[in-house]
């Protein structure tokens, strides 16, 4: 149940972004979350909904952007999207398994909608 | 391997609950999409806290009537890893590992040995996290390590914060290895960087061949995994080339050990690892202070 520790932090972000730009309360939190970053998204909601009591985001909802795994095979010198849930980086083309991963970790703030 | 009967874990297709395959509204449109309309995957949940599914436009106009949209782009780890970042710093004299594993695989038992082993000649201290009780930081010290327990409560990993305020206890200058024993648990450790040089994963032969696939995030990050407990791998039936096809499949660059932190089998390699990653970042330390002087 990291979720919660996550939800913290992106709460904290979110009201200092918001306050910084004269905003009184957080409509929508849009987070990008990367396919391995090992997030349950029930666990995420269920986070949320507890954490955002009291807080500028009281009413605020959620969105997630979930990004696919992404990586790069260096005999091919090109990135390629991983096929499975398991974090197995085989390079389609040339069947090179690869430890590059460009994308798929990602726990991101990516925007939020304000109000006055 | 069988086919997989999880539902739930993202896969590997990206899936936005805002955007969907609706076209792009004009800015300032501000309409609402209908609700579900960017869900394609039943057996996925996306999170949401209404069930409304807004969008919005490319142009960074609010979907909500009278909001308005701020960029952030921020990780949620960055104070995390502003914490770690400042560790490291402090860590510079030392070679610190940061350990993760089920509970029970044989953490503490290894590094027991380890301390043993490496005492003599190389200084090591252990600070140790676990939701309740300080018994292995009195296991590792009684091995001869000063050892920090991290109680966590209810926190089911170590945070970079954690670990800093337990090393004020300790005398970094003269310490030659850290290893820091995160909490037993192979999915909420994984995000958080303590400052580490090197993360480990462990799994033992009892756990299963196909462990790093059910939990990849955590042993795609390895520097090395560690496979504990072999001297009882036959007697529960362990398949040993599975195993290791597991770990290259998701860790192809890992450097594996397997070793019995009971009997000593395989651990000899293990600690002229830890000795050769120890000499090589000694000499780094030692190259970047003589070129900033």
């Amino acid at each position: 149940m990291h979720e919660f520790s996550l939800v913290m932090s992106m709460l904290d972000l979110a009201e200092k972004a918001a306050r910084a730009d004269g905003a009184r309360r957080i409509s929508a939190v849009h987070l990008e979350i990367g396919a391995l970053a090992g997030v349950v998204p029930e666990a995420l909601e269920f986070a949320f909904e507890g954490a955002r009591v009291g807080t500028m985001a009281e009413n605020a909802r959620l969105d997630v952007t979930y990004l696919p795994a992404i990586a790069y095979c260096a005999t091919c010198q090109s990135e390629f999207e991983l096929d499975n849930r398991f974090g197995i980086a085989v390079c389609p083309s040339c069947d090179t398994p690869s430890a590059d991963l460009r994308q798929g970790r990602e726990l991101q703030l990516a925007h939020l909608e304000v109000e006055e | 391997m069988s086919g997989p009967t999880e539902t739930t874990a993202p896969a590997a297709t990206p899936a936005t609950d805002t955007r969907g395959s609706a076209p792009a509204e004009p800015a300032g449109s501000g309409i609402a999409a209908p609700a579900g309309s960017g869900i394609a995957d039943p057996g996925r949940v996306v999170a949401s806290a209404t069930t409304r599914d807004v969008r919005v436009s490319p142009h960074g106009t609010a979907a909500t009537p009278g909001a308005r949209v701020v960029q952030v782009q921020k990780s949620l780890m960055v104070h995390n890893d502003g914490v770690a970042a400042a560790n490291r710093e402090a860590f510079r004299h030392s070679l610190v590992l940061n350990v993760v594993s089920s509970p029970g695989s044989g953490k503490t038992a290894l590094l027991e040995r380890t301390v043993r082993d490496l005492n003599g000649d190389l200084s090591v201290a252990i600070v140790v996290g676990d939701l309740e009780t300080d018994n292995d930081a009195e296991r590792l010290h009684a091995a001869g390590a000063p050892s920090v327990q991290i109680v966590t409560g209810t926190v089911c990993h170590l945070e970079a914060e954690m670990v800093a305020r337990a090393v004020d206890q300790l005398d970094l200058g003269g310490l030659d290895v850290l290893v820091i024993e995160n909490v037993g648990n192979l999915v909420c450790p994984a995000a958080w960087d303590l400052g580490e040089d090197l993360r480990v994963t462990m799994l033992s032969v009892t756990e299963g061949e196909d462990k790093p696939l059910k939990y990849p995030r955590i042993f795609k990050d390895a520097d090395a995994v560690v496979i504990n407990k072999i001297d009882i791998a036959q007697v529960v039936g362990f398949d040993r080339e599975r195993a290791l096809d597991s770990v290259r499949k998701v860790a192809p660059g890992a450097r594996v050990f397997e070793l019995s932190a009971r009997t000593g089998e395989g651990v000899g390699e293990w600690i002229d690892y830890l000795r050769e990653r120890r000499r090589l970042k000694a000499s780094a330390m030692a190259a970047a202070a003589t070129d900033a002087g």
